[in-house]
C-alpha cells in the first residue's frame, strides 16, 4: 500500500506543491541531457556514413580531452592545443581507416563493433601510457557561477554547454544538408557498393566522418573535462549516451538531440520524485527503461531510420 | 602458412604460461611484501600516490636502516586496477613469493578485501584493510587475519557525528537537525549507513540519505534535492571521480562548504583540485597528517628523492594519499618488527606477522623515534580488537593545503564493540566458524 | 595424412549423428577431457587451478550461453552480467534459507529462477532487434544490478552488500566451497558441470530447437513463414541462455571468488563476455571456449611477459601495454578471421586432412 502511494500519489503531490521545484529539475534535466547529446552525436555521425557502432567514442573523448589537456598543462595557449588536438584526432582518423576500417570493409556489423572494442582497449592503453592516470583540472575559462532566474536555479556552465551543441548541430545539419560531402557522406551511408559505384570514393569519405566525429568528440570531452576534471571515468560518459542513441535512432542527428533532451528530463524528474519511493540512484536504469519504452512504439528511435527488410 | 604460424605462437604461449605462479628468485634474508595497486583505471588517481608514499617508505627503510631488523624488505607491485577478480589473481601469483611467502596483504579495495578474506585466512596470511575493508572483522576473535586499524567506517561515522555535536555546541543540540550522507551506491558506501541511523536515534536528528550510482559522473538531480531539502550537516562517502563532482555539485548549489565533510576516502588531492576555488573549506576526517613537515617525511625526501629514486615527484610527497601510503608502510613494518621481537630477526611468515600485528603497540615514544609525532596516534592491538581504538581527526581544505581543524576524537567504543562483535558473530554462524577463545590465544 | 577419414564407415544412422564422427575427433576430444580431468589437477598448482582454470570455466559457460542467444538464435543482448547476479544471488538465498540444500540442487533451481527472468526481460525482442535490442537488454542489466545493490533482502541485511558464500559440500564430505576446500575439488566440480551442461548445448544445438533458432537469426520473417513460433523460439532462447549465464554466475559467487558484491556483475562484465563468443566465434561451441581462454589468458600472459622474459617494468606500463596490444590483437585476429577462432580451427583441420599434400 506505502508502496503504490509512494508510485502514484506522493510525487505528484511534491510536484504540485513546489511548482519551482519542478521547473528546476526540469531545465537541469535539459541541460544535462545537451551534455549528453554531445557525446550521443559521435556515435550518430559514424554510424551514419561507416554503419559502424564506434564503442571506442568514449575513449576517443577521452583520448581527444588528454592531448587537449595535456598540451595546455605544457604551456600551449588554448587556441594552439585546440588546432594541434584536432589535428591529433585527424591523425586517428586516418589511422583508423587504414588499420582497422580497410581490411574489414563490408564485414558485418558485429564485426566492426568488435574492431571498435578492440580499438577502444588500445586508445585506452595508449592515452594513459602518454598522459599518465592522473586527473587533469581543466579550466578555459568557462563561467560556473548558479544563477538564480525567477527562484530557479540555473548553472551558467550548463547554458554554455547548450550553446556549444546547439551550434554544433546547426553546423552539422548545415554540413550534412548542403555540401556535396555531406551528400556523399549520406549515400555511403546508404549502401557502401552502391557509393562505390558511382564514384565516391569510401576512404576519403571515411577519414572525413571519423575525423568529424573525432572533432564532436573533442568538443565533448571539453565540456565534460572540464565538468569532472580530464580523467580516465570521462570515457564512461559513453554509457550515459547509449539511452539517448536508442531513443532519438542511430542514424540521426537531431534525434541525439531530442533524444538527449528527453532522457535528461525524465531521469532527473524520476530520480528527484521517484527515486524516495525506490530508495534512490534509479536514473541509470531508468534512462535506458525509458528509452526501452519508447523503443516498444518506435522500434528504431524517434528519428531512426526503418530498416525494410526483404525476405 | 599462416595458420602454422598462428598454431606455433599457440604452443609457445601455452608453454610461457605454464612458468607462471613460479616465484622469482629471492635472496635468502629478505621480507617480501606483495603490493596490490592501481596505477590505471578509474581510480588510479586515488591509487598512485598512495602506491608511491609506500613504496618510498620501504626504499627510505631500506636505504637509511637497512631493512627492519636487518632484514631487508622487498615488495614486488601486482596491477589490480580496481578490478576483484585481478585483486585474487594478483594475490594468488604472488603469495608464494620471498623466502618466506608473503608477509601480508593490503589490498586497498573493499571489494578487494572481501575477495581475500577467506583464502588469506586458510593460507594464514594477514590481510590489512586500514580503514576500509569490513568494519565488523575488528573483532578479531572471528577474523583472526584481518586487521582494520586504525579506525573502520562505523567509527568514523560516530566520529563525524561527534564533531557536528561538538560544532552544534554539544550533542543534544543535534536534536530536530538534518544530517545528510551523499554516497555512492556501493558496498563502500553504505558501510555508515547502519551506524548513522542507530545514532539517529540516539540523538534525534533526521537522517537523510542521497544514494549516488557509481561511478557518480552525473550528480545534479542529488544535489537539486540537497538545495531542496537544506541538510544542516552533509556527510560523504565517495571514491573517485564521485568526490570532485560532488564538491562541484555543492559548490553549484551553494552548499556551505564547512558544513560538507567527507570520509577519509574522500578527502584528497585530486578530490578537491578539480573543484577549483569552490572546494576552499571542504573538509573531510583523517587519521593522519599531510604535508611534507615530518621528520620521518624529510627522511624520504633525503634518502630517496636527494637520490632520484623516488617514485613520485618531489612536490607530491606530502599529499594526503602519499601520507596516508606511507602510514600504511609505518604500521605494516611495526607488525613486522614487533614480530621479529619475538620470532628472531629473520624473514618471517604470515603466521609470525600476525602474532606482531595482534601484539602492535605503537607508543608516543615510538612515534616521536620514527619521526612520525603529529603524522600519526598512538595505538594498540590485541587478539579481539584489531582496530586498535584508532582515533579520528578532522581536516580541512584551504585550497593549498589540508589542516587540521579538530583535535583527536574518540569515537564511542562501547558502542562499536557491540555492534562489530554482533555482526562478526552472526556472520561466524552463517560460515560455520567457531570464534577463538582469546583468553586462551597467546 | 593424419587426418583421414580412410576406413571409417558409418553403419548405422546413430552412428553418422555422432558428435564427433572422425573418430580422430573422439579420441582428440576424449584426450582433452582425460587431460583436464588427470592431467591438470594432479600437476597443476594451487595458482593455475583457482586463478587460471576455474575462472576460465566459468567464463566459458557463461559465454556458452550468450552463444545460444547470440550466436545461435542472433539476439544480441548485453544483459549477461545481470543474469549472472540473479544466478548468484538466487544460489546465496537459497543455500542460506536451505543450509542442507546440496549445492547442485541449489545451482539447478539459481538456473531455473533466472531462466524466468531471463524470459521476462526477453520479451521487448519480439518488437525490437538487432543494436536496439542490444541496448534495450541494458535496461535489464542496469535494473537487475540496482536492484542486488538496493534491496537488503538480497544480502541478508549485511552492512555492505558483499555475499559471501557458506561452506557447502557434494557427496557429503567434499567441500566445494568455502575456506577448507581443496583447489582441486572446486576445479573437477567446475569441470563437470561445465562439460555436462555443454553437452546439453551441443545436443541442443544440433536439434531442432537449434536449427530454429538459425533460421530466425538468419532471416526471421522468412522463419516465421515456414512455422516456426518466434515467441517461443526467443523466449526459450532467451531462457537456456538465462540459465546457464546463471549457473556461471553461481560458480563464479561461489566458487571463484568466494565473496562477491553486486558490482562484479557490472556491465563490463557482459562486455567481456560479449567479446570472448564474438572472438571465438558466433554460433560455435568450441567458439565460446576458445573465446574465453582467450580472454582470460591472454591478459595474465602480457602482464607477466616481460617477468618471464626477465626485466622489471613499472607496473602501469605493463598494464597499459597490455591493453593496447590486447586491442591490436583483438583487430588483428578480426582481420585474419572474422568468423573467430572456432572458424581457424575448422579450416585448420580441413588443411590437416590434406596434409602434407596441398590439395
Amino acid at each position: 500500500m506505502d508502496v503504490l502511494a509512494a508510485v502514484f500519489v506522493t510525487p505528484f503531490a511534491n510536484m504540485w506543491g513546489n511548482p519551482e521545484f519542478v521547473v528546476e529539475v526540469i531545465i537541469g534535466g535539459l541541460l544535462s541531457g545537451v551534455m549528453y547529446s554531445l557525446v550521443a552525436l559521435g556515435f550518430v555521425l559514424i554510424y551514419k556514413a561507416s554503419g559502424v557502432f564506434n564503442f571506442a567514442q568514449g575513449t576517443m573523448v577521452l583520448f581527444a580531452a588528454l592531448t587537449f589537456v595535456g598540451l595546455i598543462e605544457h604551456g600551449l595557449p588554448i587556441w594552439a592545443a585546440f588546432l594541434i588536438a584536432i589535428a591529433v584526432v585527424i591523425l586517428l582518423a586516418v589511422a583508423i581507416e587504414r588499420l582497422v576500417l580497410r581490411p574489414l570493409v563490408n564485414q558485418e556489423q558485429i564485426i566492426l563493433f568488435m574492431a571498435t572494442i578492440g580499438l577502444a582497449f588500445f586508445l585506452e592503453g595508449f592515452g594513459q601510457l602518454v598522459w599518465g592516470g592522473d586527473v587533469h583540472p581543466l579550466d578555459i575559462g568557462i563561467p560556473k557561477a548558479p544563477l538564480i532566474i525567477g527562484g530557479v536555479l540555473v548553472n551558467e556552465f550548463d547554458l554554455v554547454a547548450a550553446a556549444v551543441a546547439g551550434s554544433l548541430v546547426a553546423a552539422l545539419a548545415l554540413f550534412f544538408q548542403h555540401t556535396a560531402v555531406g551528400r556523399a557522406l549520406r549515400a555511403v551511408a546508404d549502401d557502401h557498393q552502391a557509393a562505390q559505384s558511382v564514384g565516391i570514393p569510401l576512404r576519403s569519405i571515411w577519414v572525413i566522418v571519423w575525423s568529424v566525429a573525432g572533432v564532436v568528440g573533442l568538443v565533448a570531452g571539453i565540456m565534460w573535462g572540464s565538468r569532472l576534471g580530464v580523467q580516465f571515468s570521462i570515457s564512461l560518459v559513453a554509457l550515459k549516451a547509449l539511452p539517448v542513441l536508442i531513443l532519438g535512432g542511430f542514424t540521426s542527428v537531431p534525434g541525439a538531440i531530442v533524444g538527449g533532451l528527453i532522457i535528461g528530463v525524465g531521469e532527473k524528474l524520476a530520480e528527484v520524485f521517484w527515486g524516495p519511493a525506490f530508495g534512490g540512484a534509479i536514473e541509470d536504469w531508468f534512462a535506458y527503461a525509458l528509452a526501452l519504452a519508447f523503443l516498444l512504439f518506435r522500434p528504431h528511435g524517434l528519428f531512426g531510420e526503418r530498416i525494410i527488410e526483404r525476405v | 602458412m599462416m595458420l602454422i604460424k598462428t598454431l606455433l605462437a599457440v604452443a609457445a604461449v601455452a608453454v610461457a604460461l605454464f612458468g607462471l605462479g613460479a616465484s622469482t628468485v629471492f635472496a635468502q634474508n629478505e621480507q617480501f611484501i606483495p603490493r596490490l595497486v592501481y596505477r590505471t583505471g578509474p581510480y588510479a588517481p586515488n591509487g598512485i600516490p598512495f602506491a608511491d608514499g609506500y613504496a618510498d617508505y620501504l626504499d627510505m627503510v631500506d636505504a637509511r636502516d637497512g631493512g627492519v631488523g636487518g632484514v631487508k624488505i622487498t615488495y614486488e607491485e601486482c596491477e589490480t586496477a580496481y578490478n576483484n577478480d585481478k585483486g585474487v589473481e594478483c594475490y594468488e601469483r604472488l603469495k608464494n613469493q620471498g623466502p618466506t611467502g608473503a608477509s601480508l596483504v593490503d589490498p586497498l579495495s573493499t571489494g578487494i578485501t572481501y575477495a581475500l578474506i577467506e583464502r588469506a585466512t586458510a593460507d594464514k596470511v594477514p590481510v590489512v584493510s586500514m580503514g576500509y575493508g569490513r568494519a565488523d572483522a575488528s573483532y578479531g576473535a572471528v577474523f583472526p587475519y584481518v586487521f582494520t586499524l586504525p579506525a573502520t567506517y562505523w567509527a568514523q561515522a560516530d566520529a563525524l557525528v561527534k564533531y557536528v555535536g561538538e560544532k552544534e555546541g554539544g550533542l543534544d543540540k543535534l536534536k530536530g537537525k538534518k544530517l545528510g550522507l551523499v554516497y555512492i551506491d556501493i558496498a563502500y558506501g553504505k558501510e555508515p549507513i547502519s551506524t548513522l541511523e542507530k545514532l539517529s536515534q540516539k540523538y534525534g536528528y533526521t537522517f537523510l540519505k542521497y544514494p549516488v550510482s557509481a561511478p557518480g559522473i552525473e550528480q545534479s538531480a542529488t544535489w537539486l534535492q540537497i538545495r531542496q531539502q537544506r541538510p544542516d550537516w552533509l556527510f560523504m562517502w565517495g571514491w573517485g571521480v564521485m568526490n570532485s563532482t560532488a564538491i562541484k555539485g555543492a559548490a553549484s548549489v551553494g552548499y556551505p562548504m564547512d558544513h560538507f565533510i567527507g570520509v577519509w576516502w574522500s578527502g584528497s588531492e585530486p578530490d578537491v583540485v578539480p573543484a577549483g576555488a569552490a572546494a576552499v573549506g571542504y573538509e573531510s576526517g583523517t587519521f593522519h597528517g599531510a604535508g611534507q613537515d615530518y621528520p620521518t617525511v624529510k627522511d624520504i625526501l633525503k634518502y630517496v628523492y636527494d637520490k632520484n629514486s623516488g617514485h613520485s615527484t618531489r612536490d607530491k610527497v606530502g599529499e594526503v594519499l602519499y601520507n596516508r601510503g606511507v602510514i600504511n608502510a609505518i604500521y605494516d613494518l611495526e607488525a613486522i618488527r614487533t614480530a621479529q621481537g619475538k620470532f628472531g630477526n629473520k624473514p618471517l611468515k604470515g603466521e609470525e606477522v600476525q602474532w606482531g600485528y595482534e601484539h602492535l603497540d605503537i607508543t608516543s615514544q615510538r612515534i616521536a623515534a620514527l619521526g612520525a609525532d603529529g603524522l600519526m596516534a598512538p595505538i594498540a592491538l590485541s587478539c579481539d580488537n584489531h582496530e586498535g581504538n584508532g582515533k579520528v581527526r578532522i581536516q580541512q581544505w584551504d585550497g593549498k593545503q589540508w589542516k587540521f581543524v579538530s583535535d583527536w576524537i574518540q569515537p564511542d567504543r562501547g558502542m562499536l564493540t557491540e555492534m562489530y562483535k554482533e555482526s562478526a558473530l552472526a556472520y561466524a554462524k552463517e560460515k560455520g566458524i567457531t570464534p577463538r577463545d582469546c583468553a586462551k590465544v597467546m | 595424412m593424419l587426418y583421414r577419414e580412410v576406413g571409417q564407415f558409418k553403419t548405422s544412422y546413430a552412428a553418422d549423428q555422432a558428435i564427433f564422427p572422425i573418430s580422430q575427433d573422439r579420441w582428440l576430444a576424449l584426450a582433452a577431457l582425460a587431460a583436464a580431468y588427470l592431467v591438470i589437477p594432479a600437476i597443476g598448482s594451487e595458482y593455475w587451478l583457482l586463478t587460471i582454470m576455474v575462472p576460465f570455466l566459468v567464463y566459458a559457460l557463461a559465454a556458452l550461453g550468450l552463444n545460444l542467444l547470440t550466436g545461435y538464435a542472433g539476439q544480441v543482448s548485453l544483459g549477461t552480467g545481470g543474469f549472472m547476479a540473479v544466478g548468484a544471488f538466487a544460489t546465496y538465498k537459497l543455500t542460506t534459507a536451505f543450509p542442507e540444500l546440496n549445492i547442485l540442487f541449489a545451482l539447478l533451481l539459481a538456473g531455473i529462477i533466472t531462466a524466468l527472468v531471463g524470459v521476462l526481460f526477453g520479451f521487448p525482442s519480439l518488437r525490437i532487434k538487432g543494436f536496439y535490442l542490444a541496448v534495450a537488454t541494458l535496461a535489464a542489466q542496469f535494473f537487475l544490478i540496482w536492484m542486488f545493490n538496493k534491496f537488503p533482502w538480497f544480502y541478508n541485511y549485511s552492512a555492505s552488500g558483499v555475499i559471501s558464500a557458506p561452506p557447502r559440500a557434494v557427496f557429503g564430505r567434499v567441500f566445494v566451497t568455502g575456506a577448507e576446500a581443496d583447489p582441486r575439488a572446486r576445479y573437477l566440480f567446475v569441470l563437470t558441470v561445465v562439460v555436462l551442461l555443454a553437452l546439453a548445448a551441443k545436443g541442443l544445438v544440433r536439434g531442432r530447437i537449434g536449427r530454429a533458432w538459425m533460421a530466425i537469426r538468419d532471416m526471421d520473417v522468412a522463419a516465421e513463414i515456414i512455422g516456426i513460433r518466434p515467441l517461443r523460439s526467443k523466449l526459450l532462447a532467451f531462457a537456456l541462455s538465462s540459465f546457464y549465464c546463471g549457473i556461471a554466475g553461481a560458480m563464479w559467487a561461489f566458487i571463484y571468488t568466494s565473496a562477491v558484491e553486486a558490482s562484479a556483475f557490472e556491465i563490463d562484465r557482459s562486455f567481456q563476455i560479449l567479446f570472448m563468443i564474438i572472438i571465438g566465434g558466433l554460433g560455435s561451441i568450441l567458439g565460446s571456449f576458445l573465446g574465453a581462454a582467450f580472454i582470460v589468458l591472454l591478459p595474465i600472459l602480457l602482464d607477466n611477459a616481460p617477468r618471464l622474459a626477465g626485466f622489471e617494468m613499472p607496473v602501469n606500463l605493463v598494464s597499459n601495454l597490455q591493453s593496447m596490444v590486447f586491442g591490436a590483437l583483438i583487430i588483428f585476429f578480426l582481420i585474419v578471421e572474422p568468423n573467430g577462432l572456432a572458424r581457424l580451427w575448422v579450416i585448420g583441420k580441413e588443411k590437416l586432412r590434406l596434409w602434407p599434400f596441398p590439395h
